[in-house]
This record gives C-alpha cells, structure tokens and sequence, in this order.
C-alpha cells in the first residue's frame, strides 16, 4: 500500500503534501507484486497511469470518504471533536483486531468487513483505492467461501458512449434475454429479481402498455401479439442520478449509469424517480445457489449485493467494458438486440440510428435515454 | 459554571418530575412504553429480514412509512403558525401555548426522523447522509435538503424554548433580544421545511400525481390545519389534567387559525380535482385508481371516501362561529379534520402516486403487521417525547419547578 492509500483510522490531519509525492510512483499503488499482479484486470500500464492522471485533476476525485473529509484545513476545535468521534469508533476496531482468542483468519475477516464498512464513496477514489477495494472484496469472498472469483475495477475508456437499440419486428419473447441476464448478474433468485421486462402486446394496438402483459407463461410468439422489452435506458440525463441523497449512483463517462452499492443508503428514491422502472430493491438479502455464481465480476456490476441496496442493469459493465456484448445481446436468438459505441461510425449501432426510424419511450420528460426502438 | 450547574440542577429536577405524577399519568407512561418496546421488536425483525417483512414491493415502493413521515412534517411546520402572533406580531394571547407548540414540534420531528430511519434498507450506513463524513449531493438531492432542513427546525425548537424554560426556572425573564431573532428564523424555516418536503415529490417528472404545482402550497394549507388542530386538541387535555392556565380566548384564536387553513386547503382540493377529472388525461389514472379504483382494484377507495367527507364536515362546523365557539364541537371538528388530514396527505397522497407503475401495472399495497407495529411504536414514542418536554415545561412555567441556590 502506497503513502496515500491511508485508512480513515490511521489518521493524519497533514497529509496533503504526501499524497502529492506518490502520484508519480507506480500508478496501481501497489508496492508488493507490481503493477496489475491481479491476473483479471485487463487494463494495461499506460492506460492505468493515464486514468490516474485524469483522476488527478479533480482534487476530489482523489479522496476517499474519510480523507475527503479529514484532508481539509481545519482549526484545532473542529479537529479535536472529528478526532474524538474517530477514536470512539478505532476503540471497537482496535478490540476487534486484537482480539487474543480469534484466530488469524478471523481477524483477518474482521480488518476486511471493518475497512468495508468505512470505506469512501467509490465515485470518489482513486484507482488505487478502488483496487483496494476490489482486493478485499475478492480476499473476502475467499475467507468466506474457500472459492476465487475475479473483480475488476475497470475504468470507462475514452471515447466510448454506450448505446442500445431493440428491434420490435424481430422480438419473438422468447425470454433468453431475461434468463441470460439474470445469470450473467448474479439476481436474487429468491425473490426472482430481472432488470429485463418483456412486455406482450396486442396487435393492433399499438404500443398500448397498460394493456401488455410482462409476466406471460405461454408458448411464444403467440398469435397476433407483439414483444417490446424495456430494461434501464441509461439516461443521458438520468433523473435517479440526480436524486439520490449520497451521490451513490451517477451517470460513467462511457454514459453507463451504475451504482456503488455499499455506499446506496437504501432510501429508495431513486426508485420514485425512475419513469421506466429501471431500479431494483433488494427487500430481502439476495440468495444466489454457489455452484450458480458468476465468478466474473465487476465492482460496479454484477458483484455480489446485499439486503437492503439498489441495483439495476448496468449494460453487463463486466462484459461490455471488456469489448464484449451484454449478456441479453449475446442470448437473443432473433438478433432483436444491438449494443455498441455511439461514438464509433463504424457501429451496427450507428448504422441502426442512421438509417432506421428509431424511437425512444417518454421522450418528453427529458430524460434522454440511450436506448432506442425501431421496426424492420 | 454557573450555567451548567443550573442545567444540571434542571435535568435533575426535570427527571423528579417526569417519574414522578398521578396513577393516571404512570398508567398513560407505561402503557406508551408498552407499544414502543413493540414497536422495537417489530423493527427487529425488520431488520434481520429486511424490508420484504413490509408490504411495499418494486412498483409501490415507498408506503406507511413515508406517508407518516410527510404528514408529521406538517405538524412540525404547524408550530410556528403560534410562534408567529406570539413572538413577532407581539400577541400575547398565544404565550402559554407557544411552548406547548413547539414542545410538538420537536416530538413531531424526532418522529420523522424516526419514520424515515425506519424507511431505510441500511441503517447502518446512514453515516454517508451525514454532512461532514459522509457525501451529501447538494443542492441537487430535494432528500439532502430535507435532511438539513429538518435537522436545522429541530435545533431550533429546541433551543428557543431550552432557553426561555431556561431563564424562567433561575425565576428569570427571558430576553427577547435573545430569541426574537430565533424566533423569525423559525417562522421561515418552518415554511421552509416543508415546501422543501413538498418538493421532493413534486421534482419528480416520473410520477405525474405529484409533479403538480400545487402540491406545495396544499401541504403548506393542510399543514397550518392538521397542526394545530392536534394543538387544541393537546391543549384541552392540559387544561383538564393539570394546573397550567390555557385561556378560552387562546383557543378561540388558535380554532380560527385551524378554520382559514382548512377552508383554503378545501379550495385547494376543488381546484385540484377538476384538473384531474374534467379533461382526464393520461396522467389522471392515479387520480381515478384513488377515488373510484382501476380495473376493479380499489384498495384505497375507502380510505379517501372516508377522509373527503371528514374533511368537508369538519370545515363546514368550523366555519360557523357558533359552532366553532361551541368547545365540544370545536374538538370534534379537531379530531375528524386531524384524521382526515391524515388519511389524504399520508398514504392518500404516497400510495397512489406509484399506482399504476411506469407502465401501466397495478400493484396494490397494504401494509403488513410487522409495517403497522413499527408505525404505531414511532407514534408512541412521539407522544413519550412530548409527555417529557410538556411536564417539564408546564412545572417550570406554572412555578413548581425553581432553581434552588
């Protein structure tokens, strides 16, 4: 762990000055193993010093929540009450840690389930405390499972603007998109949690919603319906984004609207918010069978949830920030789906807005979402 | 020093009181008691299972909780309609009541804050809502300028009478150059409070029920009508059960404050119901599921039938001065105006919002037992806080309680 990779308890209320130095050392922060020594993340070293650069630039950016807080000039007063407050809390850490009669595994749990607890905003950190992050959660699921999985942290690349686009005509309602989906993200089976609505529409007319059905349980196609499926749109101007009372969820510069699910409070709001019923609430904690879990993860993604936080379809950010196509895109054996950069001439995405009449849902509330519809 | 040896010396004497009273008042105690501790075992389990033990789901997804929470916000707001003519406008009248306002005021908010604690699926990291540690996204969350705006009206109501209680039990009169200032403050703040609140529902293009201008300025009637209804109704039982003197004529004045609010909140209703039934659009749907149901779903139509009609009584008996002056019908109009309030503004008005969902789906909600369990021990606590700060106030303002040197 470099200099700057401090946790809230170690405090120093002058730090400022060191974080400075260590920027132009090894970009990952790491002092053991070198530079991206976790197999799974793909990013490479340039890239990686390229995004700590870009970090840079916003003083904020670099901090994580505590030391967004404690890396402040303050006087004696209010340094003294945050002081006592802290040390209130590093008491317990301290007796949880050192305590004689757990053993090393358990302590070792303990330091990890602490430092999670009370760690920052991971809209906030930097690349080496999201690799921090990341590490301790894959350390974790280890202690805990005996099993490995990967997790990256995985940036947005430049020049990348996500889009999708659904074709009506093609859609049959087969589902694979949903089953797909839920595989792919690791959902609640219990409660069976899908980002993907399929809704089954009568001909005729039109695309009348509040008649379709979206939980049908018959053979597909079935005669003189039609199929439109509806997941998030990841608005451009996403009005969740804007409510959310903790800045737990935001809009990715590759136009991917995701959420830091231990820093989500669970108020909800953003799920009023929503008018296209994107969000998801775990109400109960979420149960996914071990031999089911998708080992591939990614920290804004498809990682583990727990009870009581947001989630939602993040374009599978795993996949898709790994040049992959998202699961349902993948699954749909009808090629009614095309995800691509919006950015790139090149793209099927591209070609399908250029030269098809594409549509999008409630366009007048100025969401502007990033998922467009359109027929053959 | 010496000011904390008197605060010290008042929480001592203020802690005699409240253990100590009559057989009916212990009774009263322990029997709020009694539904708090199982308000807290119905939140426990809440919180081992999440909040799937409610009845809110992915299409109605707030319920019980934050409707209670919007209307005692209102309540909250209500305390300065007797600040104002007590401290600003200079009308004594209002002086032995002003107390018990905001002694209101302050239980109100605790149980807000109760409400929406109860409403979180992670209590325990409700530190990142804390301005300082955690990250606040303001000023464009309505939710993060409830949090300060809430957290500021309570320290308010909090210290204004902490410091007149204050002076007066050192036999003292408080300075009014002291909490005058405080005193207007409040009056804004109290406006303020719950205009924000108003907005945080009605900033959302997403759920047409509420994204209406009008929303704001009908909390704002409503509010000055449920608060201090509930005011006369505490009052009358003050002055039945204790020695402190409440004047016919503070009532009579608090009563017409009630009887304005509720006939421009009346107004309010008509306007609001011949948008949404005269030229029906789509986005009436919400209006039509709450008074006449939606495709044979009509889980709340009891509900506003029984509030519109309350409401409608309980205006017509205020507006005659002699009935209003009348104090038995007085306190019945009170209680069915409070209740009707209730209903309309609580899940009256969060409910139906998420009905029917984005696209067209009805999902009805009703609360489970574990949801009403909770509700109930928040209120219970409500009144333990207010039953605390009233005792201590009335001691201390009818002379029994007095610094001893």
């Amino acid at each position: 762990m470099s200099d700057n990779n401090k946790k809230w308890f170690s405090l120093n209320l002058n730090f400022s000055s060191k974080q400075k130095s260590s920027s132009d050392s090894c970009g990952c922060g790491k002092t053991t193993g070198g530079c991206n020594s976790s197999t799974d993340n793909d990013v490479s070293h340039e890239e990686f010093l390229d995004a700590a650069v870009n970090a840079s630039i916003g003083e904020e950016r670099r901090k994580d929540g505590f030391e967004q807080v404690f890396d402040v000039k303050m006087d004696r007063r209010t340094a003294f009450k945050k002081l006592t407050a802290s040390l209130m809390i590093g008491a317990g850490a301290v007796s949880t840690s050192c305590s004689m009669i757990a053993g090393e595994e358990t302590k070792e749990k303990a330091q990890i389930d602490w430092e999670e607890q009370f760690k920052g905003n991971y809209k906030l950190m930097t690349d080496e405390e999201k690799q921090g992050t990341v590490d301790r959660l894959v350390r974790s699921y280890q202690l805990r499972t005996g099993k490995n999985i990967s997790m990256s942290s995985k940036n947005a690349e430049e020049d990348v603007l996500f889009g999708y686009a659904f074709n009506i005509s093609k859609c049959k309602g087969y589902m694979d998109c949903v089953n797909a989906c839920v595989e792919e993200n690791n959902q609640d089976r219990d409660s069976q949690m899908q980002y993907i609505r399929i809704h089954e529409m009568k001909e005729g007319k039109g695309f009348n919603f509040n008649e379709a059905d979206d939980n049908y349980y018959h053979e597909v196609p079935a005669e003189g319906h039609f199929y439109m499926g509806t997941q998030c749109f990841h608005c451009d101007n996403p009005p969740c984004v804007e409510v959310c009372p903790v800045q737990a969820t935001w809009r990715e510069d590759d136009g991917l609207v995701v959420i830091d699910y231990d820093w989500c409070v669970g108020c909800r709001y953003c799920m009023a918010a929503c008018p296209y019923d994107g969000r998801r609430f775990n109400w109960s904690k979420p149960e996914v069978p071990e031999e089911e879990v998708n080992k591939n993860q990614h920290y804004l993604g498809n990682r583990m949830r727990k009870k009581g936080v947001m989630e939602k379809c993040t374009f599978c950010v795993q996949r898709s920030r790994a040049g992959q196509n998202p699961a349902c895109v993948e699954a749909c054996p009808t090629g009614a789906r095309i995800f691509g950069n919006l950015l790139d001439p090149e793209s099927t995405i591209r070609w399908v807005l250029e030269n098809k009449k594409v549509f999008r849902l409630k366009e007048d509330l100025g969401t502007e979402p990033k998922f467009w519809y359109f027929m053959d | 020093m010496e000011v904390i040896k008197v605060f010290g010396s008042l929480v001592k004497d203020s802690i005699d009181t409240i253990t100590h009273g009559s057989k009916k008042y212990h009774l009263w105690m322990a029997l709020l008691t009694f539904v708090m501790l199982v308000g807290m075992y119905c939140y426990s389990v809440q919180l081992e299972e999440g909040l799937s033990v409610t009845g809110m789901n992915d299409s109605v997804s707030w319920g019980l909780y934050i409707s209670n929470f919007t209307f005692l916000v209102g309540v909250a707001a209500a305390a300065v309609i007797l600040v104002m003519p007590t401290y600003v406008l200079k009308d004594v009248d209002f002086k032995q009541a002003v107390l018990i306002g905001e002694g209101l005021a302050v239980a109100a908010l605790i149980m807000c804050l109760a409400f929406v604690v109860a409403d979180m699926g992670g209590p325990s990291v409700l530190w990142h809502m804390l301005p300082g540690i955690g990250v606040f996204n303001f000023p464009n969350s309505m939710l993060a300028w409830d949090v300060i705006a809430l957290n500021g009206y309570l320290l308010i109501n909090i210290t204004i009478p902490l410091y007149i209680l204050f002076r007066h039990y050192q036999g003292k009169e408080a300075k009014p150059k002291v909490y005058i200032p405080g005193a207007f403050l409040s009056v804004f703040w109290a406006v303020g409070i719950h205009l924000v609140t108003a907005f945080l529902y009605q900033g959302l293009q997403a759920k047409p029920f509420w994204n209406n201008a009008l929303l704001g300025p009908r909390f704002l009637a409503s509010a000055f009508a449920a608060g201090p209804a509930l005011i006369i109704l505490v009052l009358a039982i003050i002055r039945t059960h204790t020695p402190f003197k409440i004047e016919d004529k503070t009532i009579k004045k608090i009563a017409l404050v009630v009887t304005v609010a509720a006939q421009i909140n009346l107004i309010m209703l008509v306007s609001e119901l011949f948008k949404e039934f005269y030229a029906p659009t789509h986005h009436s749907e919400s209006a039509y599921y709450l008074f006449f149901g939606l495709h044979g779903k009509n889980a709340l139509m009891p509900w506003i039938w029984t509030a519109i009609p309350l409401n409608v009584l309980a205006t017509i008996l205020l507006t005659f001065h002699k009935l209003r002056n009348n104090f038995k019908v007085l306190f019945f109009a009170c209680f069915i105006l409070f209740v009707a309030i209730w209903i309309e503004k609580g899940f009256g008005l969060i409910v139906p919002g998420f009905i029917p969902g984005s696209y067209g789906k009805i999902v009805e909600y009703a609360p489970t037992s574990i949801e009403i369990g909770v509700t109930l021990g928040i209120w219970a606590m409500g009144a333990f806080v207010f039953t605390i700060l009233a005792r201590t106030a009335i001691g201390i303002e009818i002379g029994k309680l007095r610094y001893k040197k």
